[in-house]
């Protein structure tokens, strides 16, 4: 709920500033009225824009599969092992697939799983490393102990043992192992974070005013956190990315899907370095790399969200 | 001897594109060897920046933008790299607000006298630890400090006992001139009146030029010869401290002046100043006071007062000090009875 | 601005309760190195009248913070019992903490840190509104303007959207001022309020602080190491050193005649332009 102010008449010249509406719900992604000012935020940092930008060209490209692809990512139709030509411009694998068409097709994969994967993990980070943060005692103590734990099990053959011993090959499966593994180094920074909020004043204040616990987490300490859940989402989601293209190369993703992942798996299978379908390895690669790159670029502009300042900027 | 001319300087400080803030404004300033003066002002009248200007301490996005600042008759404004680290031996050296955070938890103090020792030794000068440990004794010894003080870690040390040793550490390169910027501020309340006691009696033997920069006008008086006061970037009265109490001022001076009592006196009576300082971010016309003086003239509005000879010293008002070299402005004096005793 | 005269509204102080603070002690033990402990206060005993004003002078490390978070309830003494009327305030729990804060507020010393950056002004002070009285937020809405008019903050409309950083020091102490006030406290804690705020703020402050609570009969416990402004604003003070009371009285006599040395010292430490050239001035 907020408390909507009416717009003050004009004062003193050089005193009036545009009057920022009443604060929307945050923490959980929050109505369009917060996401717009994230995005100029973020949009006004030189490195994060190009990161935008190409983040926006993949989910375009994703969204739009069906119009961009010139066939069918599954059909078996074209001539097997082809270099690149006219009908297939990237070329086709060795079961006679249009590569074009399933690096098209593939973002929607790629993108679904870094997305989610890391969105599932921050939201367990964010979880967990506020409890931490906000009860010292025991609670801390325990919830800091399976952190640690969780941070010092090797991620990666711990994505390979559940996704070999997992019955289902799915994309979710892929997701929840990718989730599983990764929340712990965004819950340890948030717990941090949290911790030292705890004490600033202003917190200190809003018990004074009656604010409840979940008020005081939820709408005094983690709104200050903005930066900080962003980074690590953006961080998740990075690893998400690589991870799923790892376990998809390795063969323990669903080979029915069409992602980039599964594109390089073929590609080994079917020695595309071999054959000369140098695109078909070059391809799905690059377009891993230059997601991951993305997300990262866009956490150099991250730092801003939580400055209050930049709220005036209509 | 003059030690320190400044001349027109300007700082301009640049956090985002587009937005221009002049923290100090044409600023002219000349110190003699030997000057102990105070630097008196409140948030953002930019004496700090002053200050950091002087002694070349300004770091991105703040630059100073116009401005000659000659000390010892090299002209440092224009200096830089190697060049302009020479000329912190010997030559001019602050002491910060909270310096003695600035110490490294992990170095004694004796490694912290080393380190200074070494970066500007001269050639042919060689610190052994025997002569470090000699050297920071005697300065020890200059800021009151037992010499058990070099084997110790900062943490180790109270708030008052580490700004001594930043001092100290100071001391060590011998410099000419000294900037103190609010030495005392992060201190306890007595801790505070001994250091600035100490600094004081090391100013009267060592004889370095010093400038102190606080908001506490009592504490500025206390200990300095002379003190200028800025307002909004500008120097707008520059008196004998003595001189200060007494008199006709610059309406700011003489409202700040009235922002202070004496807890044991009779009856107090307490003022504040209303209004607020102005957007630094936009240009200014006329005198930065005017909105909230009570003197205001029209002329006041339109020109900026020069600094023009007020009692023993100078300040800058049309009302209280015209300057000959503005027109108009004695007749506006005249009008607004700048003989008239100030009422308080 | 003179002295108060210890009037209060008449009425509302016959029903604030008082504060005794008696024989409380709060020892901290320190882990680690093994310093053993440290004692923030030594058997302090103290009562703040119904609608009087007393003030906690002495410098950092005296205790008087300690004391003040004992009193407003984010601490618990070690020893001793502090009761307002009939509560007895060492002994409440999550929920009769907040219903004690509807009664006893606090007024913080850091005006940067004390307001949620990302918040308005009109937030701020309307939680309290909302928490405590239950107000719908339209009628919150009316409240907030009328608080922010009688702290000074006016045209009330023009604050009322601010963020934190789009005020000055003393605008913003007002704001925590406001807030404190919301909910109609009995008493008021006011922790080093104005030391942190450029001389030229500092009058304004004090003087609405007064005034507060000369029109509303709360009774006030000003913490401060600054002996100006317990003169101006409070009727007794009490000297704290290293947790003890050393010496207590009325403002202006433990001022103008101190007893203990380390009165005397505050006393010493204090810089004013007056003192500098001799004599304490009268206007």
């Amino acid at each position: 709920m907020s408390i909507v102010s009416p717009v003050p008449p004009p004062t003193v010249p050089g005193t009036e500033v545009e009057v920022p509406r009443g604060p929307a719900a945050r923490g959980l992604p929050g109505p369009l009225l917060f996401l717009g000012r994230a995005l100029r935020t973020l949009w006004s940092n030189g490195k994060a824009r190009i990161g935008l930008v190409i983040l926006g060209i993949d989910i375009l490209v994703a969204i739009l599969a069906p119009l961009l692809a010139p066939h069918s990512p599954d059909a078996t139709t074209f001539t097997p092992y082809q270099s690149p030509n006219a009908t297939n411009w990237f070329g086709t694998t060795g079961n006679g697939q249009d590569v074009f068409s399933q690096m098209i097709y593939g973002a929607r994969i790629s993108l679904l799983v870094g997305l989610i994967a890391g969105a599932v993990a921050t939201l367990v980070a964010v979880t967990i490393g506020l409890i931490a943060g906000y009860r010292p005692g025991m609670i801390d103590e325990v919830l800091s102990f399976i952190t640690n734990l969780a941070l010092v099990i090797p991620a990666l053959p711990l994505m390979f043992i559940l996704a070999a011993y997992l019955k289902s090959r799915s994309v979710w499966t892929i997701v929840l192992v990718v989730a599983f593994t990764s929340w712990a180094t965004g819950a340890r920074v948030i717990r941090s974070q949290a911790s030292t909020l705890r004490t600033r004043e202003f917190v200190t204040s809003a018990q004074f005013s009656g604010e409840r616990l979940f008020r005081v987490v939820f709408r005094e300490i983690l709104p200050n956190m903005t930066s900080l859940v962003a980074g690590s989402f953006f961080a998740a989601a990075t690893a998400a990315v690589m991870a799923e293209a790892s376990l998809e190369f390795l063969g323990l993703g669903d080979p029915n899907t069409v992602s980039w992942g599964t594109i390089l798996y073929y590609a080994q299978q079917q020695n595309a370095l071999l054959t000369g379908q140098w695109l078909m390895v070059f391809a799905p690669g690059l377009a891993i790399a230059l997601l991951a790159l993305s997300f990262t670029l866009v956490n150099f502009g991250v730092d801003a969200l939580s400055n209050p300042r930049l709220r005036e900027k209509a | 001897m003059m030690l320190l001319h400044a001349q027109g300087v300007n700082v301009v400080y640049e956090p985002s594109r587009g937005t221009r803030i002049w923290s100090v404004r044409d600023v002219d300033l000349t110190l003699q060897q030997g000057e102990f003066v105070g630097l008196v002002g409140e948030s953002g009248c930019g004496k700090s920046t002053l200050g950091f200007a002087l002694t070349r301490m300004l770091r991105a996005p703040a630059r100073l933008e116009n401005g000659a600042i000659h000390f010892n008759g090299v002209d440092v404004a224009s200096l830089s790299g190697e060049a302009l680290r020479r000329q912190r031996r010997k030559g001019f050296a602050i002491v910060l607000q909270s310096a003695m955070n600035a110490l490294n938890p992990v170095r004694t103090i004796q490694n912290h006298f080393g380190d200074i020792l070494r970066a500007h030794a001269g050639p042919g000068d060689h610190y052994s630890e025997g002569a470090v440990r000699r050297r920071g004794a005697e300065l020890l010894g200059k800021v009151r400090l037992d010499p058990n003080v070099l084997a110790k870690f900062p943490h180790e040390l109270s708030g008052g006992m580490r700004q001594r040793v930043s001092i100290a550490l100071v001391l060590a390169l011998e410099p000419k001139m000294i900037v103190f910027d609010e030495p005392t501020t992060a201190l306890d309340v007595i801790v505070q009146k001994a250091v600035m006691q100490t600094i004081q009696e090391l100013q009267r033997d060592q004889g370095f030029t010093a400038i102190l920069i606080s908001h506490d006008l009592g504490v500025v008086l206390e200990s300095t010869d002379r003190v200028m006061v800025m307002y909004a970037g500008r120097i707008v009265e520059d008196q004998p401290s003595k001189a200060l109490v007494r008199g006709l001022h610059h309406p700011y001076t003489e409202a700040l002046l009235g922002c202070y009592a004496d807890p044991r006196a009779e009856e107090i009576h307490l003022e504040g100043i209303p209004g607020s300082p102005p957007d630094l971010s936009k240009p200014l016309a006329g005198c930065a006071y005017a909105p909230r003086c009570p003197l205001a003239e029209e002329i006041c509005w339109k020109l900026v007062p020069p600094l023009a000879p007020l009692g023993s010293g100078a300040a800058a008002c049309h009302v209280r000090a015209p300057s000959a070299k503005v027109p108009g402005a004695t007749a506006a004096a005249a009008k607004a009875g700048a003989g008239t005793v100030a009422t308080k | 601005m003179r002295q108060p005269n210890g009037q209060s509204a008449p009425g509302k102080a016959a029903s604030v309760p008082p504060l005794v603070v008696s024989d409380v002690s709060k020892i901290y033990t320190v882990r680690g190195r093994g310093r053993g402990k440290f004692i923030a206060a030594d058997h302090v005993s103290f009562t703040i009248p119904p609608g009087a004003a007393l003030g906690l002078v002495g410098a950092s490390g005296s205790g008087k913070s300690t004391l003040a978070k004992m009193i407003t309830g984010s601490e618990r003494p070690t020893s001793g019992s502090i009761k307002f009327g009939d509560l007895a305030v060492e002994r409440l729990g999550a929920g009769g903490l907040r219903s004690y804060h509807r009664r006893v507020q606090m007024v913080f010393q850091d005006p940067y840190a004390a307001l949620n950056p990302l918040h308005t002004v009109a937030y701020h002070v309307a939680r309290p509104l909302q928490n405590f009285l239950g107000m719908s937020a339209s009628r919150a809405s009316e409240r907030v303007h009328e608080l922010l008019e009688i702290v000074g903050l006016t045209p009330p409309a023009q604050f009322a959207g601010k963020l934190p950083h789009q005020l000055s020091g003393g605008q913003r102490q007002r704001v925590v001022i406001a807030r404190a006030l919301a909910c109609d406290p009995e008493l008021v804690v006011a922790d080093e309020p104005v030391s942190m705020l450029d001389v030229s703020l500092r009058s304004g402050v004090l003087k609405l602080l007064a005034e507060l609570r000369a029109n509303r009969g709360l009774s006030l416990l000003y913490i401060t190491h600054d002996l100006l402004g317990a003169r101006i604003i409070t009727d007794e003070i009490l000297v704290l050193h290293k947790g003890k009371v050393v010496e207590r009285g009325a403002t202006k006599h433990v001022l103008q005649h101190p007893k203990d040395e380390y009165t005397v010292q505050l006393l010493d430490a204090i810089a004013t332009p007056f003192a500098a050239n001799g004599a304490a001035t009268t206007h």
